[in-house]
C-alpha cells in the first residue's frame, strides 16, 4: 500500500482517487447508535472491570467469601455498589440532597448541592484541551504523546506572565498570560515536528524525551530563576498578580470558572479549522494520505510543524488554565498524566472535538469521582488509570467488543481517525 | 491493505556520505575548541585533579588514584580532537567514522570531569562501576526492543513491561522470601503483557504505538493502585529479599576492571550472558535468519514457509521476558522496594539504546553504558557542587537520545516491516 507504485503520469486524476477514497467510509450515514455503540459498550465494559478489580482487591469480599460463597457475592456486590454509588455521588452530587436544595429554593444551598457537578465540570476542562491537542495531532497524523511536556511548559509560561507583568486591567493581562501558556506549549511541541521534517525522526520518542527534559527543566526553573522569594528554593512559583487570574464565578469552595467555557469554545475553533477551512483541509489531507497531499502540492513539512505547534499550543492552554484558574502559582507535580489521558480521550471521541469534550467530560466526572470513593472506600485513585485503559483498548481495538457481545460487524467499517506513521514508516 | 509491491531500500552500513563526513570534522574540531576555551583557559596552570580509581567498599582489586595536572591534560585533548577533526575533514575516516566520533565524544567527557574535579577528587571507579549498574535496565530494554522489532514488531510497551515486573517482584519477592521466585513472577507478569501487546498488534492489528501507550498506562495505573492498597498499607509486602552481590575469584582481583565487572550485580552478568545469547542467536542461527526476514519482509518469508504470525508472537513474547528482567532489577537487584512510577523512562531509553545500536545487542550495549553514564555523571556532578544545576544536568540521557535520533550520529538500519501489521493475502 505504502509504496504502490503510480505507472500512469495522470497524477490529477490519482489525486482525485486519493483524496476522495478516504472519505467514503465517512460520508455513509450511519444511525446514531452506531456511532456510539462501540464507545458506550467499551466504557460500560472498563467499569464492570474495575468492579472486578475493586471486589477482587477487597480483603472484607475475601473474609466473606470463607464463610459462604453466597455470602461473599453479597459482599462483593455491595463493596462494588458503595465504590461506584460513590463515585456517582461525588461526581454528579447527592440525588436526595439535589431535590432538598431544590425544594428549599435558597441559591446557595443549590449551589452547594450541585458543586460535585460543577466540579467535575472543573475537573474536565484541563482534560478537553488535552484532548483537543491530541486529537488534532491525530487527524494530522502525529502523535503528540508529548501533551505531558508541552502542558508544563506552557503552564511555566503562563505563570511567568502572570506574576512578573504588573499593573495591567485583567482583561489583557488573562487573556496575554493564556497566550503565553499556548505558545510555551506550541514552541515545546514544535521541536519534536521540525526533527521529524528535518531528519525523519520519529515523533513518538522525541516526545517522550521531550516530556522528562520539561519536567527537569520546569524543576530547575521553580527552585532557580523562577522560585517564589523567602522559601529558601522551595519548588514553587511566586502567586500570579490578580488581574491574570481566570475569574471563578462563584464564592469557594465552588470552584466553577470561565476557563470552562474557554475550553468549549477552542473546541469549537478546532471544530472550524479542522473541518471548514483550507487548512484543516490540508492537514486532515496529510494525515489521511500523505501521498495524495503530496502530489496535490500540499507542503507536509509546513502542515506536519504548523499541526505539532497547534496541537502544543491546546496541551499548554491546559497547563495555563489550571495555574490561572486554579493554583494561581505553579509547583512541582501539577500535572497528574493529563498527558497520557489525552490519547485516551482522543481515541475515544474519534479524534473528532465533540468527541472530545463528551470523553472528556466522562473522564472528568471519573476523576472527581473517584477522589469521593478513594474517601468512602479507600480504593486508591489509580483505578480510574487502569479503567481508561481498559477504555482505550476496547475503542482501539472494537473486534473485542464485538466479540464480547456478539455484534455483528458493519457493512462498512468507519476508517481510523488514527492513522499513524509507525516507527519503522519513518516520514 | 495487501502490499502489492514492497521495494527494501537499503542504505549499504559504513557507507558515509560526503555531508556527514564535513559536519562531522567539523563537530569534532568545534569540540577541541569548546574544550580548550571553556574548560582549558581558565585553569590556574598548578591546578591536580585528583581520580580515585577504586569504587568505594571494595577490598579486591584496588588501584592506585590518579593524579594528573588539570590543564596540561585539557589542552592534550584538545589537540587529539582538533586532529581527529582535521584529519576527517580532508580525508575522511571512512567506516571508522562512527567510533571516531565516540572518541572525541569521550575526550568532551574526560575533559568536562577534568574540569570540574580540578582540585577536588573524584572517584571515577565508582562512576564507571554505578554507570554499569544504571545501564542494566536501559540495556535489557533495548535487547527487548531489539527482539521485537527484528521481527516487525513496535514495542513502546517495555516500559510498562519493566514497571510491572518490578511491582510484581517486590511484591512476591517480599511475600515468599526468595529473590529468584520474585524474579520469575516479575518475568511472569511481563510476559502477560507482552501477550497482549501481541494480540493487539498482531492479532486485532491495532496500531503498534497505540497498544504500547495502552500497556504503558495500564502498568502505571495497576501498579500504582497495588502499591497505594497493598505494598504502602503493609511494609512487610514491600520487602523483598534482593539479589546480592556475586564475586568471581581471581578475576576480580583484577585493578579497575576487577571491581566493575567481576565483583558486581548479579544482573550485570545476566546483561552480559544475555548479550552472547541474543547476538549469537539473531545473526549466527537459522531461527535468527528467520527472525529478522520476517521483520524485513514478511510476504517473501510467508512465500518461504515461515509462519509469519507465530514468529511474531515468539519475538514479542520474548521481548517480555528479557523486559521483565530488566524490570525486576529495580525493586530486586538495586533498590528493594518498589516505588510509583521509578522506570522513570528507562524503558524509553532502552528504545533509544536500541536505535543507537542500530539494533544490534552490541550495539545496544554499547549505547546503554553510554547512558547509564551520563546518568551517573549527572548524580555525581550534583554532589560535587558543579555550576550545571542537577535538574539540568539530569536532562542529559534525554537530550542524547534526541540527537541521536535525529541522526547526526548516523542512521541506522531500521527492519524494514517494523511497525507493520502482517496480512495475508486470500
Amino acid at each position: 500500500m505504502k509504496t504502490k507504485k503510480i505507472e500512469k503520469p495522470d497524477i490529477t486524476k490519482t489525486v482525485i482517487q486519493e483524496l476522495t477514497k478516504n472519505d467514503q467510509g465517512r460520508k455513509q450515514k450511519r444511525g446514531f447508535w452506531k456511532t456510539v455503540e462501540i464507545p458506550l459498550l467499551a466504557i460500560l465494559t472498563g467499569l464492570i472491570i474495575g468492579a472486578i478489580l475493586i471486589a477482587s482487591t477487597s480483603e472484607t469480599v475475601y473474609a466473606a467469601f470463607a464463610t459462604s460463597f453466597w455470602n461473599g457475592l453479597w459482599t462483593a456486590l455491595k463493596e462494588i455498589g458503595t465504590a461506584y454509588w460513590a463515585l456517582f455521588t461525588g461526581s454528579i452530587g447527592d440525588p436526595a440532597t439535589i431535590a432538598t436544595a431544590f425544594k428549599s429554593q435558597n441559591p446557595a444551598t443549590i449551589r452547594a448541592a450541585i458543586n460535585p457537578f460543577l466540579e467535575s465540570l472543573v475537573q474536565s476542562t484541563p482534560y478537553i484541551f488535552a484532548g483537543l491537542a491530541c486529537a488534532l495531532g491525530f487527524r494530522a497524523g502525529l502523535f503528540n504523546i508529548g501533551v505531558e511536556g508541552q502542558l508544563f511548559m506552557g503552564a511555566a509560561a503562563a505563570t511567568y506572565v502572570g506574576y512578573s507583568i504588573t499593573g495591567l486591567p485583567g482583561y489583557i493581562h488573562m487573556p496575554l498570560a493564556f497566550l503565553a501558556g499556548a505558545l510555551g506549549g506550541a514552541l515545546w511541541a514544535s521541536v519534536p515536528g521540525i526533527l521529524k521534517v528535518t531528519t525523519g525522526g520519529n515523533e513518538v520518542i522525541n516526545c517522550i524525551m521531550m516530556n522528562y527534559i520539561a519536567y527537569r527543566v520546569t524543576t530547575w526553573l521553580l527552585t532557580g530563576p523562577m522560585t517564589r522569594p523567602g522559601t529558601g528554593g522551595m519548588p514553587i512559583s511566586p502567586l500570579i498578580q490578580k488581574s491574570a487570574e481566570i475569574p471563578q464565578f462563584f464564592q469557594p469552595p465552588i470552584r466553577f470558572h470561565l476557563g470552562f467555557f474557554i475550553a468549549l469554545g477552542f473546541a469549537v475553533l478546532v471544530w472550524w479549522l479542522l473541518f471548514k477551512t483550507t487548512w484543516g483541509f490540508n492537514l486532515r489531507t496529510v494525515g489521511n494520505n500523505p501521498r495524495a497531499a503530496k502530489y496535490a502540492g500540499m507542503s507536509i513539512a509546513k502542515t506536519t510543524i504548523l499541526g505539532m505547534a497547534a496541537s502544543g499550543a491546546l496541551a499548554g492552554m491546559a497547563g495555563a488554565n489550571e495555574i490561572l484558574a486554579l493554583n494561581r502559582s505553579m509547583a512541582i507535580g501539577l500535572s497528574s498524566g493529563y498527558g497520557f489521558d489525552s490519547i485516551a480521550l482522543a481515541l475515544l471521541g474519534n479524534s473528532h472535538p465533540l468527541g472530545v469534550v463528551l470523553a472528556a467530560l466522562l473522564f472528568g466526572v471519573l476523576k472527581n469521582g473517584a477522589t469521593r470513593m478513594m474517601v468512602v472506600s479507600t480504593i486508591p485513585i489509580d483505578i480510574v488509570t487502569v479503567i481508561q485503559a481498559m477504555i482505550i483498548i476496547f475503542v482501539a481495538a472494537p473486534a473485542i467488543i464485538r466479540s464480547i457481545y456478539r455484534l455483528r460487524k458493519p457493512s462498512t467499517e468507519p476508517l481510523p481517525a488514527v492513522t499513524l506513521t509507525s516507527m519503522g514508516g519513518g516520514k | 491493505m495487501a502490499t502489492s509491491t514492497t521495494t527494501i531500500q537499503r542504505v549499504k552500513i559504513g557507507e558515509i556520505s560526503a555531508a556527514r563526513k564535513i559536519s562531522t570534522g567539523i563537530i569534532e574540531i568545534f569540540v577541541g575548541i569548546f574544550i580548550y576555551l571553556v574548560f582549558a583557559s581558565k585553569l590556574a596552570a598548578d591546578a591536580m585533579t585528583k581520580f580515585v580509581m577504586t569504587p568505594g567498599g571494595v577490598s579486591v582489586g584496588k588501584m592506585a588514584d590518579w593524579i594528573i595536572p588539570s590543564r596540561l591534560t585539557l589542552i592534550i585533548l584538545t589537540v587529539i580532537c582538533i586532529v581527529i577533526g582535521i584529519y576527517q575533514l580532508i580525508k575522511g575516516f571512512g567506516k571508522a567514522t562512527n567510533g571516531l566520533m565516540g572518541l572525541v565524544f569521550l575526550c568532551f567527557i574526560f575533559s568536562f570531569l577534568t574540569w570540574q574535579a580540578s582540585g577536588k577528587s573524584l572517584n571515577l571507579a565508582g562512576m564507571l562501576s554505578s554507570s554499569v549498574l544504571l545501564s542494566v535496565p536501559i540495556v535489557l530494554g533495548a535487547f527487548s526492543g531489539i527482539l521485537c522489532e527484528r521481527a516487525g514488531v513496535v514495542n513502546i510497551a517495555i516500559e510498562g513491561m519493566m514497571l510491572m515486573a518490578a511491582m510484581m517482584g517486590a511484591f512476591m519477592g517480599s511475600v515468599l522470601q526468595s529473590a529468584w521466585l520474585g524474579l520469575l513472577c516479575g518475568v511472569a507478569s511481563a510476559i502477560l503483557l507482552a501477550t497482549l501487546h501481541a494480540v493487539l498488534s498482531i492479532k486485532y492489528k491495532i496500531d503498534q504505538i497505540i497498544s504500547g501507550t495502552v500497556i504503558n498506562i495500564f502498568s502505571t495505573g495497576m501498579t500504582s493502585f497495588i502499591s497505594q492498597k497493598f505494598l504502602q498499607v503493609h511494609q512487610q509486602l514491600n520487602n523483598p529479599v534482593m539479589f546480592s552481590r556475586i564475586t568471581i575469584p581471581v578475576l576480580s582481583e583484577i585493578p579497575l576492571l576487577g571491581p566493575i565487572l567481576f565483583n558486581t550485580n548479579f544482573y550485570v552478568y545476566l546483561m552480559i550472558i544475555l548479550l552472547i545469547i541474543i547476538q549469537v542467536a539473531l545473526f549466527s542461527t537459522r531461527w535468527g535468519l528467520r527472525m529478522r526476514s520476517v521483520g524485513e519482509h514478511p510476504k517473501a518469508a510467508d512465500t518461504l514457509g515461515i509462519n509469519v504470525i507465530k514468529t511474531r508472537y515468539m519475538a514479542v513474547l520474548l521481548g517480555g521476558i528479557v523486559a521483565g528482567l530488566g524490570g525486576t532489577f529495580f525493586t530486586l537487584g538495586s533498590v528493594g522496594r518498589f516505588d510509583e512510577v521509578m522506570t522513570a523512562g528507562k524503558g524509553f531509553i532502552g528504545l533509544a539504546a536500541m536505535i543507537f545500536g542500530n539494533y544490534t545487542p552490541v550495539g545496544a550495549l554499547g549505547a546503554g553504558l553510554l547512558f547509564g553514564f551520563a546518568d551517573s555523571l549527572g548524580s555525581k556532578l550534583s554532589l560535587l557542587g558543579s555550576a550545571i544545576p542537577s535538574s539540568l544536568m539530569s536532562t542529559a540521557p534525554y537530550l542524547i537520545t534526541m540527537i541521536v535520533l535525529a541522526g547526526f550520529v548516523g542512521k541506522g538500519h531500521v527492519p524494514a516491516a517494523d511497525g507493520k501489521p502482517y496480512e495475508k493475502e486470500g
